[in-house]
């Protein structure tokens, strides 16, 4: 079949609502790379199987990412007359149970997490009363003060699909754009919406294209860049997998807005989920005539190649991505001139980040206006962000611009894990830097987060708490971006080894308080020196830990220290015989073999072997391990 | 106008996509096989190469049957992945970047897998498992072992 018109879309839709609202049971396990990483795999094998034993007629989905990855397996099951239930932390045995549940005409309240409440398009009575004393999923702080725009679809559909994400208004909007807009009136739209790029700096998303229309020469490219090189953060990997079709409409639109036939999407190597789920979408989308010849009647063409990266974090920057796809080294370009006026092929390129384009359909749906009245002044709309790292409620979540740091990792994350006091949050990945935690009344926006030393990137969030060493993560940063230096240009490739050098020396306590001003100099000459952004924001890590957290650098240099307990060189580990119970795990455990002892007795230490891994530390059950600072 | 005939553009992502061809049937990047890519497509073999070692994802040294990725991205870091590291390097006996004597193991480093809530966490031949500590790493590294001893 070919969609060639409205109705077409219609005919699709109704299949879509179909199996999305089926008439029989449906169960969704969460399988993304994060469930699959839990054992959803198992979960999902075992209902289906569970199923068929008892000869029960569900419809089972595979799903994407269904936010809450704390309580991964995540299983959604919808009991048509009943109501909608998200599952905890499933277990094949808890899918046993689910089923016997299910044939029994019955939603458990075993491992319930949250009633999920009904949307207008199935006719499901009131869901308080779904399961007693289980709350509404928006009743969970995790998910208060979320607004899912571009997670609209994450979790809730089957990612391949197409006719369940046109069921969730899928192509409307491509429709919309290429039966009603006008090329200018698409650019107007997205300008108007306030949308800014996603992928880090900020950039007026409707300027861009603005740029690229206006620019002189045919053919013209737009490239999707969904190379995400943050460590850390997994916000585009989530989106690619869960609602792909997603970014190809927002794709599709961006190129018809530029009069662009091409475009490219770029996905990270590590992500060979991702590029399947794109793969197959492309493939599906070209089937119905969504990509390819005369798009909906149009007369518009447009078709998508998919491009696997290698394993270079710069080729995230858009001349080094553009580069490694016309088969060069992924290497950056001096700007200008910008992608925009030359960019693939020496073309006007206009390349957007996974999820700003994730953004345009929603834009182009539901109007600028209604885009522009969420989040903040100047900063307008949702962002995705990828919490981790020392936080209670690890996830993917989606807020609108504006909120709080406090409101994400207190409310959200539900603040430090193990309840531990929160010290320190990490945005805009190996680019940003840490904020201290009396700095989280700071509502989150591109100026908010630039002025106070890091930076809004792409999403990546990572919470740090007491345990955690600023300086050794200063030191974790610049390991990481002078391996990922392509050593193009000097101030870069020679300042992060320097700065590198220089924090090994304080970690391993050989640094100077002399170490500490050198180190802001050499900071302050590579941002300003070097070609591309890559060396230009390598410093942040140190420069935003020095200035924040300056006393734990000068417990390392003058009293040879680590605050944190973490740098090897400055801490010892003991064990506490009045503590240890005998059980020998550590012994087990111990790399080194620097554990020895009986059962039931003390173990001890040998301070020669103990190679400071911490991971007796990690493993007593009883806390018995002390670090000696 | 150049003087001199230029060879046409590959299409794009053309080279990366043929050496991740050559990648997954080889698991590295033979010497024969580089050179017939360069003819196929015909850019010089210079061209092949300096891709080829700039993109960490190729090796030109084969590698073992598995390959165990562990995640050092930042998420993974702070929650104690360099101590995964640590550990797997004193099971398998190599350093990150190296192969077992037997050929069965490939120990990698990897900068996050993108499932950076469940850290630490570690790809074994494209599996992804998270939420782990060091004591559930034998159970994780069975099917790295020679078939006879699987069973122990
Ligand atoms: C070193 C470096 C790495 C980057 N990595 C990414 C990335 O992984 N994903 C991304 O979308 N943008 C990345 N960027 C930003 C891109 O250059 C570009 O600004 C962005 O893709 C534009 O999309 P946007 O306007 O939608 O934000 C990176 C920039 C630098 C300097
Ligand atoms: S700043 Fe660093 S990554 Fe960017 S071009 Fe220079 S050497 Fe390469
Ligand atoms: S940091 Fe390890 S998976 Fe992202």
């Amino acid at each position: 079949m070919k969609v060639r018109t409205r109705s077409d879309l219609e005919m699709l839709r109704s299949e879509g609502l179909s199996t999305l609202y089926p008439s029989r049971p449906r169960i969704s396990v969460g399988m993304a790379t994060c469930g699959l990483a839990t054992g959803a795999a198992d979960v999902y094998d075992t209902l289906r199987d569970e199923a068929d034993a008892r000869g029960l007629d569900i419809t089972l989905v595979v799903t994407g990412c269904i936010g809450y990855c704390q309580q991964e397996p995540l299983v959604d099951i919808s009991l048509p007359g009943h109501g909608r239930v998200l599952y905890a932390r499933v277990t094949p045995d808890l899918a046993r149970v689910l089923i016997a549940a299910l044939a029994a005409g019955e939603l458990p309240a075993e491992g319930a997490l949250a009633v999920i409440p009904e949307e207008e398009t199935s006719e499901v009575s009131e869901t308080s009363e779904v399961l007693p004393g289980i709350p509404l999923l928006n009743e969970l702080p995790f998910y208060a003060h979320q607004h899912k725009i571009v997670l609209r679809n994450s979790g809730l559909i089957d990612p391949t699909r197409i006719e369940e994400y046109i069921a969730r208004d899928g192509y409307q909007a491509l429709a919309r754009a290429l039966l009603d807009l006008t090329l200018q009136e698409v650019i107007d739209e997205v300008l108007h919406s306030g949308l800014r790029g996603r992928g880090g700096a900020g950039f007026p998303t409707g300027r861009k294209w603005q740029i690229c229309y206006d620019a002189p020469g045919q053919p013209k490219y737009v490239i999707c860049n969904g190379d995400e090189g943050d460590p850390g953060a997994y916000m585009d990997r989530t989106v690619l997998e869960s609602d792909p079709y997603n970014v190809i409409e927002g794709l599709t639109i961006a190129g018809y807005a530029i009069g662009a036939r091409e475009g490219y999407i770029y996905v990270r190597d590590e992500y060979p989920l991702a590029v399947e789920r794109v793969t197959q979408a492309v493939a599906r989308a070209g089937e119905l005539g969504l990509l390819g010849e005369d798009i909906l009647g149009s007369g518009f063409d447009f078709g998508v190649t998919i491009v696997r990266g290698a394993g270079a974090f710069v080729c995230g920057e858009e001349t080094a991505l553009i580069s490694s796809i016309e088969g060069g080294l992924g290497e950056p370009r001096p700007r200008p001139p910008f992608p925009a006026t030359s960019g693939l092929w020496g073309q006007p390129t206009v390349i957007n980040n996974v999820k700003t384009l994730a953004t345009v359909p929603v834009i182009i749906g539901r109007g600028a206006d209604w885009y522009a009245s969420i989040g903040a002044e100047g900063n307008a709309g949702t962002v995705v962000f990828s919490l981790v790292g020392k936080v209670a409620n690890t996830g993917l979540v989606e807020v609108p611009l504006g909120l709080t740091l406090h409101d994400m990792i207190e409310s959200i994350g539900g603040g430090g894990l193990g309840g531990r006091a929160v010290k320190a949050v990490q945005t805009g990945g190996p680019s940003g830097g840490c904020l201290p935690a009396r700095l989280f009344d700071l509502p989150i926006s591109y100026e908010t987060l630039t002025e106070a030393g890091s930076i809004m990137g792409s999403g990546g969030m990572v919470v740090m708490d007491e345990d955690t060493c600023m300086v050794d993560v200063a030191r974790y940063f610049l390991a990481f971006t002078m391996a990922e230096s392509c050593g193009k240009c000097t101030p870069c490739r020679e300042g992060t080894r320097y700065m590198h050098e220089t924090l090994t020396r304080i970690v391993e306590g050989e640094g100077t308080p002399e170490d500490l001003e050198l180190l802001e100099e050499v900071a302050e000459w590579v941002k300003a020196a070097s070609l591309c952004g890559l060396g230009q924001t390598a410093p942040n890590p140190v420069l935003s830990t020095l200035r924040y957290f300056r006393d734990e650098y000068e417990a390392h240099v003058t009293e040879k220290r680590c605050p944190a307990g973490v740098c090897r060189a400055l801490i010892r580990f003991t064990i506490q015989p009045d503590v240890c119970t005998g059980c020998g795990l550590c012994l087990r455990e111990c790399p080194a073999g620097a554990i020895s002892g009986e059962k039931k007795e003390p173990y001890v230490i040998d301070q020669e072997l103990c190679t400071h891994c911490r991971i007796c530390y990690d493993v007593c059950p009883v806390g018995a391990i002390e670090i000696v600072r | 106008m150049p003087l001199i005939a230029q060879p046409l553009p590959l299409p794009g992502g053309a080279l990366l996509a043929r050496l991740h061809g050559i990648n997954a049937e080889h698991g590295y990047l033979p010497e024969e096989a580089l050179r017939g890519a360069a003819d196929e497509l015909q850019v010089p073999l210079s061209q092949v190469y300096s891709a080829a070692s700039f993109y960490s994802a190729f090796s030109f040294e084969p590698r073992g049957r598995h390959t165990i990725h562990a995640c050092q991205g930042t998420a993974c870091y702070i929650r104690g992945g360099d101590k995964l590291l640590e550990k797997l390097e004193a099971t398998l006996g190599v350093k990150a970047g190296e192969t077992t004597a037997d050929r069965l193991c490939t120990l990698e480093t990897v900068y996050c897998v993108g499932s950076c809530s469940m850290a630490p966490v570690i790809r074994v031949d494209g599996d992804t498992y998270g939420r782990l500590k060091a004591s559930h790493l034998p159970r994780i590294l069975k099917k790295c072992r020679p078939i006879e001893e699987q069973e122990v």
